[in-house]
């Protein structure tokens, strides 16, 4: 990490050009992450001008209940840029993952950035908080993570949710959640949160994120639960190259049949990819090398809320809580219509012999008139 | 022993009718490509996917008949207010004392298969009973959830204004999971309301033997002859009635 003083005069064109990195190379970053963001190419002009002319924003990065597979993605991010200059060598103030300081300097380096940068500073939050039990299950420094997250956020001018964790708690809040693991946006009530989900989110839709917030000095544009519109509007299913596969009716029965090696559509293998929100089809992940269904494995939704709760991950089922572990919405709508069948059959058993006067009655009538015939 | 005097009453209006049939089509249409949708069934294993689109064309089967059902179901809600007293909007809400009173009288005789001392003429509903209204109103909000998880899954699809009114409803479960979940539990919903709803139009027409069944194809049942004569002196009745 570079020391404050360093990077408090230098523009983040500036640091780049001083991180050895060429006018060419930086204006091929500027492009591609302007064409992630959706951004008319227009507008590259734009995004270049604000990094020219920006000077850092603090950022914070606090590491609650997760697996940092968030960090991991970001630093493994298309562009090296990416990596050096957001990540490395501009923003952080403070990330337990790849801060040089630890112990009290750390902690008093944060506490230094949050007074000096109050109402100015973008909070990254990796992982959710867990409230049961007081948060004893999540403590930093012997303090539990909703006190540290309370006390960033005060004054933190926005809040990006990293990951599944942060923006809907993701496998630890599965159920049946010991540890009350809850996401940032059910926490914190007063501030522009976005959400950045997928376990982990995609590199590029995370480097895309700050770039906007550095570029443009606001947050990208959200859709109704807080995800940026540019990497969240599109279901997997809709960008995915085996979609043709799927309207002709062309499914993988098994991961090892002849159809999964022709590379038929996954769906009935448990693919999640209609139900899931994520940029994976298009930009895909290892600098565009692949994406999960492309390897042969269904998505299993990582960015959804709670997709780990919904039904199991290979098979088409819709899954019930509350009815045994193996019970799907189908297997209870056959019992019950079963049982109401059963029933309605008892009922019309019952219902002629408790009836069997009138219906006598009637029926002796109707076979009267029979042979009361006329003409 | 004498023969009953029936007169025909003109029950189900038209509109009614073509409502009840287009509904009763496209309930089972969508409950069909529903579960084809839910989990395909894999007929093809070598094809060329640029030569067929039988799951596309299963899931667009779906969506028109989803609009389908939704435009009926609105010319209904329509048909309620200037409908006959039959197909008025009074009769899903069966709350009045009257209708109380023939709620339980369905309970027990119907339901139950008790009998009653002293059965009254008006016992038996000329248009729905207490019972069957009601079940009607709850039919109606479960095609109102189909309508909203169903147009708010399909909304991300669309350009079109119409659904795209419902793009609120998967934010506000928070996913698709859910969204899908509701609209898929509550296609069995239907699937149980079809079961009873069929065993007792069945039930009825074997018992009251007023043509129940056939009555939502010609629009007529069969009311006992006094009936409507005394039915008739009553001034605030419509004249909704036609005898024959």
């Amino acid at each position: 990490m570079i020391t404050k003083n360093e990077t408090k005069e230098s523009t983040y064109y500036e640091s780049i050009i001083k991180q050895g990195y060429s006018r060419r190379d930086f204006m091929k970053f500027v492009t591609y992450i302007s064409a992630y963001l959706g951004l008319e190419n227009s507008m590259v002009g734009q995004v270049a001008k604000a990094l020219e002319t920006s000077y850092r924003v603090p950022v914070i990065w606090e590491h609650f209940q997760e697996c940092t597979c968030c960090s991991e993605s970001f630093i493994r991010s298309d562009h090296p840029i990416v990596a050096d200059i957001i990540l490395d060598k501009i923003s952080l103030d403070y990330t337990l993952t790849l801060m040089a300081a630890s112990g009290h300097q750390a902690e008093a380096a944060k506490k230094a950035t949050m007074d000096k940068h109050k109402g100015a500073y973008i909070l990254c939050v990796e992982g959710s908080v867990p409230i049961g039990d007081d948060g004893n299950y999540c403590c930093i420094g012997g303090r539990s993570a909703k006190d540290i997250l309370l006390e960033a956020a005060e004054g933190a001018k926005a809040i990006i949710c990293w990951g599944s964790c942060a923006s809907n708690g993701c496998v630890q809040a599965a159920y049946p959640n010991p540890t009350g693991a809850t996401p940032i946006h059910k926490i914190i009530k007063n501030k522009p949160i976005v959400r950045v989900p997928g376990c982990p989110p995609i590199g590029e839709v995370m480097a895309g994120v700050i770039v906007h917030l550095v570029a443009f000095g606001k947050l990208p544009e959200l859709d109704r639960i807080g995800r940026p519109k540019a990497f969240y509007s599109k279901r997997v299913h809709d960008t995915c190259y085996r979609r043709s596969y799927y309207d002709a009716g062309l499914f993988v029965e098994s991961f090892d049949d002849e159809n999964a090696k022709k590379g038929y559509c996954l769906y009935r293998v448990g693919c999640k990819g209609p139900m899931t929100y994520n940029a994976c089809g298009t930009i895909k992940w290892n600098n565009g090398v692949s994406y999960p269904i492309q390897s042969g494995h269904g998505c299993f939704g990582c960015s959804e809320e709670n997709f780990w709760d919904n039904g199991p991950l290979y098979e088409r089922l819709t899954g019930l809580h509350g009815f045994g572990i193996e019970s799907s919405a189908d297997t209870i709508g056959k019992v019950a219509a079963g049982v109401v069948a059963g029933g309605l059959a008892a009922h019309a058993v019952a219902a002629n012999i408790s009836k069997k006067k009138e219906l006598k009655e009637s029926i002796s009538r109707g076979k009267e008139n029979e042979k009361a015939l006329d003409s | 022993m004498e023969t009953i005097n029936y007169k025909r009453v003109y029950v189900w209006e038209l509109p009614v009718r073509i409502f009840h049939w287009i509904n009763a089509i496209s309930i089972t249409v969508l409950a069909v490509t529903g579960f084809i949708i839910a989990n395909p069934p894999a007929l093809l294993s070598s094809a060329e996917a640029s030569d067929s689109f039988w799951l596309g064309t299963v899931r667009f089967i779906h969506f028109m008949t989803a609009y389908i059902f939704f435009f009926n179901l609105i010319l209904r809600i329509y048909w309620s207010f200037v409908g006959n007293q039959f197909a008025s909007w009074r009769s899903f809400f069966p709350f009045s004392r009257k209708s109380w009173r023939n709620f339980l009288h369905v309970l027990k005789v119907d339901i139950l298969l008790r009998h009653k001392k002293h059965p009254e003429i008006t016992d038996l509903s000329v248009g729905h009973n207490s019972v069957a209204g009601l079940s009607y109103f709850i039919l109606f909000l479960l095609a109102l959830v189909q309508i909203f998880t169903g147009f708010g899954l399909y909304s991300d699809m669309s350009d079109w204004w119409l659904p795209d009114l419902f793009d609120w409803v998967v934010p506000l479960f928070g996913s698709d999971f859910m969204v899908r979940k509701i609209h898929h539990i509550s296609t069995w919903l239907f699937i149980l309301f079809v079961l009873i709803h069929l065993y007792l139009v069945f039930y009825h027409d074997w018992l009251d033997g007023r043509g129940e069944v056939s009555s939502m194809f010609g629009g007529y049942k069969f009311v006992v002859g006094q009936r409507v004569k005394q039915k008739k002196t009553e001034p605030e009745q419509e004249n909704t009635k036609e005898t024959s």
